[in-house]
């Protein structure tokens, strides 16, 4: 009979009978991977907005739209994956105060409050001239997203400005909190020798810089191609630069973590020997490890060293970020499912290979995967992303 | 030839009148709740207990490696019991070989379920050391993972120390199913639910054992009231045995002991 959880193979060794089923498979991938690019990319607009990174100016808005953007779909994986969606709001209304998992709702629903109020404030200026430019249903909406006031004052811009920064002063940890949280979600598993290391969160965190800043640069660049405008060199330039820095000290900390259990060799390590040079050894090593770490490192190095000519920099920045992009993928994956693929027998692991068609399958993770930038497109016809299609941008935005 | 006949019809009559006496009192049994037959008592004093928890008792349950012979009537009195559906295990029985040169050989092939009958043909049997059976279930442990994970509060331990599920609230989330150090849970694919073993609480809220238990032909399976100093349980964890638990470094402090744990097992 075909359950929730997806049917895996034995693939050496003895697994307990009941851990021939993969119960967190691809929407469980998913669901870090999209809160990381959610924390990722709110950490680039506060690199603008809070930071004062003065060269990220042109992407700091956009940031943060994309960054709702994602957060709209985090949830989806979960409740394609719950076998009882319709009672996911139990999670809030009647929370257990021991669960690592009961606090998400809460958690995600603050951080949801405080970017919609960021990207409101940020965006205010902006929806009255837009408001005054439009009519009918438009004019209505850019009414409501103006938050009712028109008031353009500079009295009025400048407490603007005070509420922004503190909301993307308060973003930023909430980020991090969001982020760091979902990682301890699986960090906190002490029956998973995989899962069970306090670096869990921090490795989460830092994956979620890295991979926000990838996708920023990414949809950012792939836009302009579209619409056939000049990329902001500078920004890439400095966008480059944090990606290295977060970069090393995620893939940094990935290494110690295995590095400490090699190390350790505690009766665990025997398990997770098994599993790394088993059923992970290409999803890991060859894939996560080398092809898309050493790599982009070593690209990402070179990119920084050395001041490249503004062609290289618009081939190297987006195919390095994709490659990060893919980097932070299989780590999810490795973590997620290369976590369910060794069995608590402590002498046995099975093989997983997803399906396209399943509930929890390829396809649906894909579709996931498109819905966030199909909200962006209709996000875009509402909220001008870019400075220059702003029609207040000749004075510079909030913030 | 009148008399033969006679002979015959009374014989006729006699049968048509067994047939329906039978017919009635088969009726009559169905009929009847099961509780009306007054099954004994099975765990001394548990019909004089009332309210919601069982509060006088302390129970536990003991499985003897020493004693099971791997016949697989547990599992099928449990899959019996609970219609557990294929490929999911409330209970399960491995199957351990060691050999000479002290290689370990686990399996559990349909959990046990069709009891071993044949051989492992992959260990020579002149080099085999020894061979055991370890049935395994709910640890029913005093500190569980699966309650602490239980994000709404689904999974919970009753005051009486059994850890029970409520189908009505679990969302399937399977958090507690990764924390579970014993892998005993799973999601069931008709309740769309966790599952687990109960140690049959239902059987012992009307004081009969759990069905594993009352199948085992060996008596490996035990269970009862540790707050009972004459019951079997209370005796064998208080006498001199080799009594041990599964994985007593997770701190989950199971109420499940086996008698003569080897080293080898997980």
């Amino acid at each position: 009979m075909r359950g929730l959880a997806e049917t895996a193979t034995a693939a050496a060794g003895y697994a307990f009978p009941n851990d021939l089923h993969i119960h967190w498979s691809l929407m469980i991938v998913l669901y870090p991977y999209i809160t990381g690019i959610v924390a990722g990319a709110f950490i680039v607009s506060s690199l603008y907005h809070v930071f004062k990174i003065k060269s990220l100016e042109p992407i700091a808005r956009f940031s943060l739209v994309f960054a709702f953007a994602f957060l709209a779909c985090a949830t989806l994986p979960l409740l394609n994956h719950l076998g009882h969606p319709e009672r996911a709001f139990n999670m809030m209304v009647t929370p257990s105060s021991t669960s690592a998992m009961a606090g998400f709702g809460f958690i995600y629903s603050a951080y949801a409050i405080v970017l919609i109020l960021e990207i409101l404030f940020i965006y205010r200026p902006t929806m009255v001239a837009l408001k005054d430019m439009s009519t009918g249903f438009m004019q209505k909406l850019y009414n409501v997203l103006a938050i009712g006031s028109d008031n353009v004052s500079p009295e009025s811009l400048a407490l603007d400005h005070k509420i922004i920064s503190f909301l993307a002063g308060i973003g930023i940890p909430m980020a991090c909190i969001l982020h760091g949280y979902v990682g301890f979600i699986f960090g906190g598993v002490k029956a998973n020798p995989l899962w069970a290391t306090p670096l869990m969160p921090v490795i989460f965190l830092l994956s979620a810089c890295v991979s926000g800043i990838a996708g920023i640069i990414v949809t950012y660049m792939i836009i302009m191609k579209v619409k056939g405008r000049e990329v902001d060199l500078e920004c890439i330039r400095t966008c480059i630069q944090y990606l290295w820095g977060f970069f090393i000290l995620d893939f940094v900390f990935e290494m110690l973590e295995l590095f400490s259990h090699a190390y350790m060799a505690t009766h665990h390590w025997e398990t997770l020997h098994e599993l790394y040079w088993g059923p992970l050894y290409v999803s890991f090593w060859i894939l996560q490890v080398l092809v898309f770490s050493v790599i982009p490192f070593l690209i990402l190095t070179w990119m920084n060293l050395f001041r490249l000519g503004d062609t290289l920099v618009r081939i190297f920045a987006p195919l390095v970020s994709l490659m990060i992009l893919f980097q932070v993928l299989l780590m999810r994956w490795n973590v997620v499912i290369g976590g369910q693929l060794m069995s608590k027998s402590e002498r046995g692991s099975v093989y997983f290979h997803p399906e396209w068609l399943e509930k929890e399958g390829i396809l649906p993770a894909l579709l996931i995967m498109v819905l966030p930038l199909v909200i962006l497109y209709v996000l875009s016809k509402i909220f001008p992303f870019w400075l220059e299609d702003d029609p207040v941008a000749s004075e510079p935005t909030a913030g | 030839m009148k008399d033969i006949q006679a002979e015959i019809n009374k014989g006729r009559r006699a049968f048509i009148k067994k047939v329906l006496e039978g017919t009635i009192a088969g009726s009559l049994l169905l009929v009847i709740p099961a509780g009306a037959m007054d099954i004994p008592e099975q765990i001394t004093g548990m019909r004089e207990e009332d309210g919601p928890f069982i509060k006088k008792k302390k129970f536990a349950f003991i499985v003897d490696i020493t004693r099971c012979i791997g016949c697989g009537s547990c599992c099928v009195a449990d899959k019996n019991e609970y219609n557990v559906p294929d490929g999911h295990y409330r209970t399960w029985v491995e199957r351990y070989v060691i050999d000479y040169d002290d290689n370990v050989y686990v399996d559990s092939p349909n959990g046990g379920l069709d009891g071993y009958q044949v051989p492992r043909e992959d260990v020579p049997e002149a080099n085999v050391r020894d061979t055991f059976f370890v049935p395994k279930l709910c640890n029913m442990c005093e500190k569980p993972s699966c309650v602490q994970v239980c994000p709404v509060g689904a999974t919970y331990q009753t005051d009486d120390g059994f850890v029970l599920i409520d189908q009505k609230r679990c969302v399937a989330c399977s958090y507690c199913v990764q924390a579970c150090p014993y892998s005993v849970r799973f999601i069931n694919p008709v309740t769309k639910t966790a599952d687990k073993c109960t140690w049959c609480y239902h059987r012992v809220r009307k004081g009969l054992l759990p069905a594993c238990v009352n199948v085992c032909p060996v008596q490996a399976r035990l269970f009862g009231d540790l707050n009972d100093r004459e019951s079997q349980v209370y005796r064998i964890l208080h006498e001199p045995h080799v009594i041990s638990v599964l994985k007593p470094g997770m701190g989950n402090k199971p109420s499940l002991h086996y008698v003569g744990l080897r080293r080898e097992v997980v």
